[in-house]
């Protein structure tokens, strides 16, 4: 089997799925000639033509625009966003339309594409190269969210995602592009939208991460089994809709829940996520909920390893957690 | 005088319809007697429509119409002048489109009703409606986000060898917004079959064009995008025909996106719920009603030969009768079932809406009416 980093695999899920369906487009700014700024997109129009795979003018509004009138086609559009900090002049096009097109058309019309974009910090990319705005997708109804931690996933995870009904907001955390290898099978397969995975075992406190943060939180996971405290680690990989049952059935057996992400704190995904255990585990829960996030500030650039929730913030936590 | 005249905004603007009625034969369409006739009956049915849906706004029993006073001419003339296998993305004034295309008007008035059948199942304001089936788009209160999704739906087509052309209309106010420029852009990139189909009606709820833009047009926006762009007499439905007609063709043969500008204007207010006479002259109304495109196209039918007094007012009573059946069939169905809000927020539904749906069910119930 084929060992492949992130960047590869996403460029391998883009290329089956593209060989499967002439309805999948790639659009996007870079994402021809360059293949994408991370070279995702890397040979796709030389495989496919330009009209399959094109580059955009500079406007991420038009980038949406333009892909949910192709998704209306009958299309299978798979715009890409360069940064998911430059996300927010489409905004607009996410949440008035894309994310409403079925409800406010009584299901006449669906928008089936997936806008795929780099997301979090740990690159050095100061506060416009760096921010994780998750959970402001999560709270539009209407889109599914997705953020792989693996190589394995992310392909799995995005061939379901390009065949999925719905639109989904696929978020590809940059820091782990190309950090991590893993063997990736060759051809189709698909790990379905809204199962999250236990990735490490442990009967005192739960620890939910995504992304980039799930290999803090298994780290801290790994230093706090030296103080005798085993955590079972959930990477939830698509973040909406949530795989709940996973979460409270670990909280029912931990009694204790730590959930960390990178995006700042008030209103982050983390308050939903312990909102929700304390509306079906409270009488399970042996301490308070814990939230190891970013801060409440904008992403900084020089003291960034300060602000993001790296293992050595996660540690404590789960010490004080497993301790209350 | 502060303000603008049918006279003078439309004193170097192509026109067919003269005023005595009789159509310029060196730019005269020649449309067959069938449609002018047809396009007479939808200008006058709309007319009908529109006065009465306000009555009913202001009676209590709907809650909303954003409509089409005086702008008859330019949406029916565009609709009109598509053909049949093009695609409409419509802004929200242009509940005719519908109609001409051929929407029974109960299902419309169900729309403004928010019943039980309307076809956006309750979900959206009154003139907020879909019609996929009569290739109409659905309809969104944000201006202008239209304009980018035409021209993406008309790569499609093409992408899928179908000759499809694409007609997204809006009003003066939505070139300010990002989605025109961008929208234009990309089509002038891309060479996307798209009309851009400018209703430029003088008011942007309570802005007039002249705050809109220093441009000396709207059409002139196109050059930047290198995409044509026209204008034409939008209170002349002849010349907006002949207008529409020459950019359908030409973004069909390959010649790239077209943008229209219609000059009209709106003689009512933005909607039931604006009240114009804060921001604009009644004199400007009174002008403007002058130039009224039922009245144009009357006039050289009966010139023609085509139409009489007569004829209107039987045509004019079998509408009433069809809307007053329409609206008391709409009125007496039921509301949306109650969950129904929670279907189509996705194709199906995860656990979390089926948890809300149950405790909404569960729950008390609202006072009813607003």
């Amino acid at each position: 089997m084929p060992q492949m980093n992130m960047v590869q695999a996403l460029n391998d899920a883009l290329r089956v799925e593209m060989r499967r369906n002439r309805d999948v487009v790639v659009l996007g700014e870079d994402v021809g000639k360059l293949g994408g700024v991370f070279r995702v997109t890397q040979g796709l129009q030389d495989e496919f033509g330009e009209s399959r795979c094109f580059d955009t003018p500079l406007a991420e509004g038009g980038i949406l625009g333009v892909a949910i009138g192709m998704a209306l086609y009958g299309l299978r559009p798979v715009p890409e966003i360069q940064f998911s900090d430059f996300i927010f002049p489409a905004y607009d096009q996410i949440v008035s339309e894309l994310a409403k097109y079925r409800y406010r058309s009584g299901g006449e019309y669906t928008c089936p594409l997936v806008v795929r974009t780099p997301v979090g910090g740990g690159i050095r990319g100061g506060h416009y190269h760096s921010q994780s705005p998750e959970s402001q997708f999560i709270h539009v109804a209407g889109l599914k969210v997705v953020c792989p931690s693996n190589p394995y996933d992310a392909k799995g995870l995005l061939l379901s995602s390009i065949r999925d009904d719905d639109p989904v907001l696929f978020f590809e955390p940059k820091r782990v592009y190309r950090a991590a290898r893993a063997d990736v099978p060759e051809g189709d397969y698909t790990i379905p939208l809204g199962e999250a995975k236990v990735v490490r075992e442990g009967q005192h406190v739960t620890v939910v991460a995504w992304g980039a943060m799930l290999y803090e939180a298994l780290a801290a996971a790994e230093q706090a089994a030296t103080q005798g405290i085993e955590c079972d680690v959930i990477d939830l990989r698509t973040l909406w809709p949530l795989d709940i049952d996973c979460i409270v059935a670990s909280v029912e057996r931990t009694g204790r829940i730590v959930v960390v992400h990178e995006a700042p704190k008030s209103c982050g995904f983390g308050s939903e996520i312990v909102a929700l255990v304390n509306e079906k585990a409270f009488l399970h829960l042996e301490a308070p909920p814990v939230r190891v996030t970013g801060w409440d500030t904008p992403f900084p650039y020089t003291l960034e390893n300060e602000y993001l929730p790296l293992a050595h913030r996660i540690l404590p936590a789960l010490v004080e957690t497993a301790r209350y | 005088m502060d303000f603008q005249t049918p006279e003078t905004t439309l004193a170097n603007v192509p026109t067919v319809l003269r005023a005595d009625g009789s159509a310029d034969p060196a730019t005269d369409p020649g449309l067959d007697a069938q449609l002018l006739r047809e396009l007479m009956r939808a200008m006058v049915r709309t007319r009908i429509v529109d006065e009465r849906l306000v009555l009913l706004q202001r009676q209590g029993r709907i809650g909303f119409h954003i409509g089409s006073l005086g702008e008859e001419a330019t949406i029916l003339g565009s609709i009109a002048a598509l053909r049949p296998q093009d695609w409409i993305f419509p802004c929200y004034r242009e509940f005719s489109a519908l109609l001409w295309r051929g929407l029974p008007l109960g299902t419309y008035l169900d729309n403004m009703f928010g019943n039980e059948d309307d076809p956006v199942r309750g979900r959206q304001m009154p003139d907020h409606w879909t019609a996929r089936a009569l290739r109409i788009g659905s309809v969104s209160s944000p201006i202008g986000t239209q304009i980018t999704q035409a021209v993406g739906f008309a790569m499609a087509a093409r992408h899928k060898a179908e000759d499809v052309v694409t007609m997204a209309f809006f009003g003066d106010g939505a070139t300010s917004s990002n989605d025109f420029h961008t929208g234009l852009n990309f089509a002038g990139v891309y060479r996307a079959p798209t009309v851009f189909l400018c209703r430029n009606n003088g008011w942007a709820i309570s802005v007039p064009t002249a705050k809109q833009t220093a441009s000396t047009s709207f059409a002139d926006k196109g050059v930047a995008y290198g995409v044509r762009g026209v204008q034409c007499d939008g209170n002349d439905v002849l010349a907006v025909w002949r207008t529409v007609r020459d950019a359908v063709s030409r973004a069909a043969a390959g010649e790239g996106p077209q943008l229209v500008e219609c000059i009209t204007y709106r003689l009512s207010g933005h909607s039931t719920s604006d009240d114009p006479k804060v921001y604009r002259a009644d004199d400007e109304v009174t002008a403007w009603r002058r130039a009224d495109p039922i009245a144009r196209l009357r006039r050289h039918l009966e010139l023609k030969g085509l139409w009489t007094e007569d004829e209107e007012k039987a045509w004019a009573a079998s509408c009433e009768a069809e809307l007053k059946a329409a609206i008391e069939g709409a009125e007496k169905k039921a509301p949306p079932a109650l969950s129904s809000m929670f279907d189509d927020v996705f194709a199906e539904r995860p656990w979390h809406l089926e948890e809300q749906c149950a405790a909404l069910l569960a729950g008390p119930r609202a006072p009813r009416g607003h």
